[in-house]
């Protein structure tokens, strides 16, 4: 199936949405704008049985703008069919989270804000993924150095403060003495 | 009389050996160092292959990973210390009582190997001091076997 | 029995732990030994492959990109090639699609050896380590003769192989063949009726179909828990339409099936290896004829003129592919692994992403274990056969 014939199939499921077929050497590529992202995927798994979404990944397209496009990768294993949806988002934009629609995107869409900054809207956990969770910066970004010199940290900071701790102990004893 | 001044006063016939307190107890630990589990990538597929039975080192005492650091000498770092995981390993090690040694297993622990950039520690002696450097990517089983009878040769000329 | 406080316990399986497959972290909330909630922490071997390759050219990133899941290299770089390869148009001769499936195949039962091995280790039968370590250095030594190097042979190349194939190849291929099968059976003999493994793994770990595709499993555990989806099939590459093997299926589910499941595609990967044995002829092409991508023989190198311009192109500033992206997904021993190739027309990717099945493994597992006991959170990470490198990149 071409990108016409999914854009044709879509239309009356979503309407309003301004979708444009892209051109690809393997497989179906639809542009989606950022706003319809949900319905559209919701289109998909109810009423076109795509059952699996495969991948969301982003690239950064520095000197162009809008300067990124988050992309998605949905499968249908019943009709055989894979398709490539492309979202549009600008520099500081966000884009709503597919998380309702498909559970497996929750750390996809994580992963992608971790790396590029991307942010995801209503989405539960927006946090660090690969990095560690103090780390400044979007590592995938164009603008970021490959290498850095940085010496390796070697401890981890406490997570409570040394007041908290000791009157954590007090209150244990006190509970277990009863 | 002769006979025994010539066995410096010892009687032939007892099955004694003598040597110094600091020898024994090297040969003692070098023989029977047990490792950490520390495998961290690839470097730890050919740690299993190194313990499994082609290229065994159970023949030189190592055959023990003990799965916690506190029973154990030797931590072999294989694999590729990422950021993230420095303060985690740092840890291990602290917890291993002395003495205690550490092979550094490979190009990425050693030098950061391949992986020249922001997430990847180069060197894992920025973290813990290293005794032995393995080369390869990944190294050889026999080559880390090398790498272990290096270390045993050390720790027999090292003071106790 | 109202005065009793009770409390849920938190414990951490950290990093460093014996089952855990490398280096996950797992917050574990336990009313006893039942599991409440699980939350995992992955990035500790995060290793920024997928920037470094950026900076190298198309051809150099192939061992970068073999590194990611360390115990199926070979069909990492299946993947990125085919992916590339797609883009540049690329169409490879038949001898050199049998070899990949060859060299695919080969590499599933090595990585299914080591997924048995540890998988057998953790639950507590020790043995399936020993003798699945002892079969997978058949497989190394034959790495070994075709690249000079165990693990990753950098073998399989953008325009077909790096080389022809070492004469004592296929009687070593052949040999360990003929001698596999009764392996198998060997290790079924161990683990398939053992009381104890199966009270271990039968009604542990429950995955149904529509949850594995929800959570973007599609692999050996959407197909223990039903379906038939394996790229080999329903999107063939690299010549899989030609051969004939089946796909095995299970319907239960738990950890058990996706054991039954394994053991029974290793036998088909025997099959599918002995059938593209028979095709390969001992010499003969081993890669495209695109004169920009591959380089020329050595001798013509050093008597021709246009070879050794050729030459030394490809070898200084390598190849340009031209602008665009591909995904070409393979069918690797975890499930669909593809690699998202973004070009601009440069000769260095722009873009690298490989999709990890691993990734979706770990963030499927807080909802298969929930309402488990501590004991079946390591059967369940065996099962799904995780490997950290492919998660984390």
């Amino acid at each position: 199936m071409d990108a016409q014939a999914i854009i044709d199939s879509l239309s009356p499921l979503v309407p309003g949405a301004a979708f444009e077929a892209a051109p690809s050497v393997d497989f179906a590529t639809v542009y989606v704008p950022a706003e319809q992202i949900v319905a559209t995927c919701q289109a998909l798994r109810d009423s076109l049985n795509f059952e699996s979404l495969v991948e969301v990944t982003a690239a950064d397209y520095l000197p162009r703008a809008p300067r990124y496009e988050v992309v998605y990768h949905l499968l249908s294993v019943s009709r055989r069919l894979r398709l490539r949806l492309k979202v549009r988002v600008a520099a500081d934009g966000t884009v709503p989270t597919v998380q309702g629609v498909y559970p497996g995107a929750g750390w996809l869409e994580r992963e992608v804000w971790d790396m590029f900054g991307i942010v995801f809207l209503n989405h539960n956990d927006l946090r660090r993924l690969l990095m560690p969770e103090d780390w400044e910066g979007h590592p995938q970004r164009k603008d970021y150095p490959v290498q850095i010199q940085k010496s390796a940290q070697t401890y981890a900071p406490l997570e409570v403060s040394e007041e908290q701790f000791r009157a954590n102990i007090e209150r244990d004893r006190v509970k277990r003495t009863h | 009389m002769a006979q025994a001044d010539h066995n410096h006063g010892l009687d032939h016939e007892l099955p004694i050996l003598t040597s110094t307190v600091e020898k024994v107890v090297q040969w003692a630990r070098q023989s029977a160092i047990w490792p950490a589990q520390f495998g961290l990538a690839c470097c730890a597929i050919e740690m299993m292959a190194m313990a499994a039975s082609r290229y065994d080192i159970a023949r030189f005492g190592a055959e023990v990973f003990r799965g916690s650091p506190r029973q154990s000498d030797l931590m072999i770092v294989a694999g590729r210390l990422s950021r993230k995981m420095a303060p985690a390993m740092r840890r291990v090690y602290d917890q291993m009582p002395e003495p205690k040694w550490v092979i550094s297993m490979g190009a990425c622990a050693s030098v950061g190997g391949v992986f020249d950039n922001y997430a990847i520690v180069q060197g894992v002696d920025q973290v813990v001091p290293v005794d032995v450097y393995v080369p390869g990517c990944p190294p050889r089983p026999e080559s880390l076997i090398y790498g272990i009878v290096q270390l045993q040769q050390k720790i027999a000329r090292s003071r106790m | 029995m109202s005065d009793i406080r009770t409390e849920t316990m938190t414990v951490n399986m950290g990093p460093q732990h014996p089952s855990t497959h490398g280096v996950l972290r797992l917050v574990l909330e336990l009313d006893g030994e039942v599991i409440q909630s699980v939350i995992p922490t992955i990035g500790y071997l995060h290793t920024g492959i997928e920037k470094t390759a950026e900076q190298k050219k198309w051809q150099q990133v192939i061992p970068l990109v073999e590194r990611m899941d360390y115990l199926a290299a070979q069909s990492n770089s299946l993947a990125y090639a085919l992916s590339v390869e797609k883009l540049l148009g690329l169409e490879m001769p038949q001898r050199v699609k049998d070899i990949r499936v060859l060299l695919a195949e080969l590499q599933r039962i090595a990585s299914h050896l080591i997924w048995i091995g540890t998988h057998g280790l953790e639950v507590g039968a020790v043995t399936m380590l020993f003798y699945a370590v002892r079969e997978r250095e058949l497989l190394l030594n034959i790495n070994e003769l075709i690249a000079g190097f165990r693990f990753f042979p950098s073998y399989i190349r953008i325009g077909g192989l790096r080389e022809d194939l070492p004469r004592g190849f296929h009687a070593q291929v052949q040999e360990f063949l003929d001698r596999f099968p009764p392996k198998i059976d060997e290790f079924e003999g161990l683990l398939t009726k053992n009381d104890i493994y199966k009270r271990r793994t039968q009604g542990v770990g429950y995955v149904t179909k529509e949850s594995a595709y929800a959570w973007g499993l599609v692999g050996p555990i959407a197909r223990a828990g039903g379906s038939d989806y394996d790229v080999r099939k329903y999107f063939p590459y690299t010549g899989y339409e030609t051969y004939d093997f089946k796909v095995p299926t299970a319907t239960e589910g738990d950890v058990y099936a996706r054991y039954t499941v394994r053991v029974a595609e290793m036998r088909e990967s025997v099959k599918i290896a002995k059938q593209a044995l028979d095709r390969i002829s001992p010499t003969g092409l081993f890669a495209c004829d695109d004169t920009r991508v591959v380089p020329p023989p050595k001798d013509k190198v050093y008597s021709e003129m246009e070879a050794l311009i050729q030459h030394f192109l490809i070898y200084s500033q390598g190849f340009t592919v031209p602008a665009g992206d591909a995904y070409v997904p393979v069918e690797g021993p975890r499930g669909e692994h593809g690699c998202y190739i973004v070009s601009d027309g440069t000769n260095r990717p722009w873009r690298v992403k490989m999709r990890a099945p691993s990734f979706m493994a770990i963030q499927a597992l807080p909802t298969v274990v929930q309402g488990g006991l501590i004991a079946d959170v390591v059967s369940v990470i065996g099962s799904t056969d995780v490997v950290m490198g492919d998660c984390d990149r």
